[in-house]
């Protein structure tokens, strides 16, 4: 059986994307997905908690799609996690209910790959800036995979933009089917 | 000058309401009586700038009447007007014989042989259709019980006026005029007369349902207002001729024409393009009403006439006030109705001047009663202001200080006052927050009504003091103020800012202009009543618009943020009318900027933001330090 999908979507001004609208039109209609628009389900910051709980537990993989705001995710995401990852249900007495889901961001990024390096005005790799999200998935138990990446997003080309709009479709697809395609950085 | 000609007539006419009705209203008597007052002193008994022939005037004036009744009819659909037939039967019926029959009475005591002692009786149970209708409403009391039992009274009285009409010829005494013989050849008898109403009745629905419409949907389709207009006219105009030609009134044609059309699509051009000419001619008659007062025979035999304007009106008030009481009407409303409905109508010059034709009554007769009617008219509006200046606060203060509910709620933190729809929302989140509430209701009926939820509230008025202790206001912290009535909530503000300084006051107001004046009477915290709503829903239509959920909220909490920093900005320049309203236009102009910019701010960072290039530099600039 296929691994079913959840993607929780956060972008606070989704109505001027470039990028996220490329990507959430090459993901939105594939079948036997879960497309959850947390800024337009909780524009007043209120998260039916019970909701996205049941919403996780009826699914495998959980991709987080958004743009990279301060080496990190919008604001209403990280609301979600303070929320809806609470004890007794992601961990503490009678939780780690999301033991051995796979956990993964999919982002979209400012910077140039280059950047994101020792030499580069980012100083870390991407995906040593968003340690902490692999270290909230682990602390779950859940399994942390490499983030998703499109750099450069204000630079590239129309073309290059749906070219890695297309590989995310592709990523996700695979996700879907098995686990093996982890590495999904696109340059 | 040609003192007669139209221009120089209209001159004068309109001259005395512009300087008439501002003068009265200012000094709070409404308008009816600022045209009243202004007719008489243009009259002939007065400066004489009119001549004797304001009878004239008045018959065309009277038109004004009719349109005013088709425009009522207009917001009735039948099935309202279904509905309210028990009070037009039941308390128009009743109050129509009952003044009859005991004016009859007395005039026959009088010495009135017993034709013209009928006569007077049926001319003088009739009100003033125009004076009451557009004193309620001026007050906003149409809405009201007493506006609607009064409605329906006037509504009973305007139908009867065709059996009198008929019934008139019969009671001829002197011999019958020519005149007389000339309007009997036009009237219709017996069986004809029958025959003439059910036809014209039907002759109006059928027209109005299938005539009418088609009429206006073509007429529309030119896109020539005018014309549109002068439709309406004709409309209003033929009815009004129709039915005087079959003996009927014509208000009562144009009511039913009006009923016939409230559920037309066109019914708020129709109103629109008749208000104007309903208020013009309505203050017209008005001002002929008041010209017509003859002031010589008033000087004559000043007292026989303010002893029957005094009788009659006590005979009405008698009337209508038992008939209300044993309808159930509460006291204030009672009391409303009463003093609306206590005069003569302007059907009494028809009806007398048609008598004087038949010869029922002798002209002096005629002359005097009409000036008691015109008196009665004119007193209407004073009436009116003195029940509820001087008797309604009277026996408010009376009911509310005998009696209010024992409350045995305990000491509680907060207490509710008005417990209608506003005060309900507050209430409930308090408590389900754990808090308790006290909660004093004006209206036994509300009480009753949560009662059945399982809600206890309390009877009494929020104004009374000795209320306010018994709820606990000196141990409460915080009153939610939520009572509609903005003179009350004004009120209940500053008692409590003298007597309950700790207690902390949350004041509902209507809108701004309110919510200033409840502020300054020392409230800490007021809200505008329709604020939250509006901004929801419009934050609703943004999305329906296109917009992205989280966009929307943005709009509307950026909107509720500076309307709300602008009204605390321009509370100090609240009285001075200019100044306040340069500012806040102002203050409109920058909260619009505001959210504009708001928009453009973002896409322009969109843009701007993370641009690596730009980035790279300033980083390594930085580095070099
Ligand atoms: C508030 C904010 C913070 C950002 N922080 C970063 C960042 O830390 N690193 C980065 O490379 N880009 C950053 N960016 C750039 C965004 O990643 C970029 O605008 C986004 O991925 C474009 O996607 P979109 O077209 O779907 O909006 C930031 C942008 C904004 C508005």
């Amino acid at each position: 059986m296929a691994n079913r999908i959840l993607i929780n979507f956060a972008h606070p001004r989704f109505e001027s994307s470039v990028a996220n609208q490329v990507m959430v039109s090459a993901i939105k209609d594939l079948e036997g997905i879960t497309f959850n628009d947390l800024y337009e389900e909780y524009p007043d910051y209120l998260i039916d908690v019970k909701k996205e709980q049941e919403l996780l537990l009826s699914h495998d993989i959980i991709v987080f799609q958004h743009p990279l705001y301060w080496y990190s995710a919008p604001s209403l995401l990280k609301e979600w996690q303070d929320l809806v990852l609470e004890a007794g249900f992601a961990y503490g007495d009678k939780g780690y209910l999301l033991e051995n889901k796979y956990w993964l961001n999919a982002v979209t990024v400012g910077g140039t790959y280059e950047s994101y390096s020792e030499q580069g005005y980012n100083q870390f790799p991407l995906e040593v800036s968003m340690k902490p999200f692999e270290q909230t998935a682990t602390f779950c138990g859940m399994k942390y995979l490499k983030p998703f990446a499109v750099y450069d997003v204000f630079r590239i080309s129309k073309e290059k933009m749906i070219d890695a709009a297309e590989s995310y479709r592709k990523h996700i697809i695979g996700l879907q089917n098995h686990l093996d395609l982890v590495t999904g950085s696109y340059t | 000058m040609d003192t007669e000609s139209v221009l120089f007539k209209a001159l004068i006419f309109l001259a005395a309401a512009v300087v008439g009705v501002p003068v009265a209203k200012r000094l709070g008597l409404g308008s009816v009586l600022g045209y009243l007052i202004a007719g008489v002193l243009i009259g002939p008994f007065a400066l004489g700038w009119v001549g004797k022939d304001v009878g004239d005037i008045m018959h065309f004036a009277e038109f004004g009447v009719v349109m005013m009744l088709f425009l009522v009819g207009l917001e009735l659909e039948p099935k309202k007007l279904w509905r309210m037939r028990m009070p037009i039967l039941g308390l128009g019926g009743l109050q129509v014989l009952f003044t009859g029959l005991i004016i009859s009475s007395v005039a026959y005591l009088c010495g009135v042989h017993w034709q013209g002692a009928l006569t007077i009786g049926m001319v003088l149970a009739l009100s003033s259709t125009a004076i009451v209708l557009q004193t309620l409403t001026e007050k906003g009391l149409m809405r009201t019980d007493a506006g609607k039992s009064s409605f329906a009274v006037l509504l009973f009285q305007d139908i009867a006026v065709i059996p009198m009409l008929a019934l008139m010829p019969l009671l001829a005494v002197a011999p019958i005029i020519d005149i007389a013989d000339e309007h009997s050849t036009n009237q219709l008898q017996g069986w004809q007369q029958t025959l003439a109403v059910i036809g014209s009745i039907g002759a109006i629905i059928v027209a109005g349902r299938f005539l009418i419409q088609p009429v206006f949907n073509l007429i529309a389709r030119t896109g020539l207002r005018e014309i549109f207009i002068a439709t309406s006219l004709l409309l209003v105009i033929g009815i009004t001729l129709g039915m005087q030609w079959v003996g009927l009134s014509p208000a009562l044609g144009a009511f039913m024409a009006g009923v016939v059309l409230a559920d037309s699509e066109y019914r708020h051009e129709l109103e629109v393009g008749l208000d104007p000419f309903k208020s013009l001619l309505l203050g017209l008659f008005f001002i002929t009403v008041g010209a017509s007062i003859n002031l010589d025979i008033l000087i004559e035999d000043t007292q026989t006439i303010l002893w029957l304007v005094l009788a009659l009106i006590l005979v009405k008030v008698v009337v209508l006030f038992a008939l209300a009481k044993f309808f159930k009407m509460p006291l204030i409303e009672n009391l409303i109705f009463t003093f609306a409905l206590a005069q003569g109508g302007e059907f009494a010059f028809v009806l007398f001047s048609f008598a004087s034709q038949n010869g029922v009554l002798a002209d002096e007769m005629i002359a005097t009663l009409t000036v008691v009617v015109a008196l009665t008219m004119a007193l209407t509006p004073l009436l009116m202001i003195f029940s509820e200046k001087v008797l309604q606060p009277l026996f408010d203060k009376q009911e509310l200080e005998k009696d209010f509910d024992e409350i045995d709620d305990g000491e509680t933190p907060v207490i509710v006052a008005g417990y209608g729809r506003f005060g309900q929302i507050v209430s409930r989140l308090l408590r389900s927050q754990g808090f308790q509430t006290t909660l004093l209701e004006y209206d036994a009926v509300q009480i009753d009504l949560v009662r059945k939820f399982g809600t206890k509230a309390f009877y009494g008025d929020v104004t009374n003091i000795d209320l306010l202790k018994a709820a606990g206001a000196k141990t409460a912290k915080i009153l939610v103020l939520s009572v509609d009535n903005t003179d009350k909530a004004i009120l209940v503000t500053e008692l409590c800012r003298k007597h309950f300084p700790e207690l902390k006051i949350y004041a509902r107001a209507k809108g701004r202009r309110e919510a200033y004046e409840i502020k300054k009477a020392g409230a800490h915290f007021v809200m505008r009543e329709t604020l939250g709503s509006a901004l929801l829903l419009g934050r609703e239509a943004l999305v329906d618009l296109g917009f992205r959920k989280f966009q929307a909220q943005r709009a509307a909490q950026t909107f509720l943020h500076y309307d709300s920093k602008h009204m605390d900005e321009l509370t100090d320049l609240w009285g001075d009318e200019k100044q306040y309203i340069l500012a806040a236009t102002e203050k409109a102009e920058l909260l619009e900027a505001v959210l504009k910019s708001d928009i453009q701010d973002r896409a322009e960072m969109q843009d701007h933001a993370w641009d690596s290039d730009l980035r790279k530099e300033s980083q390594n600039t930085n580095h070099e330090h």
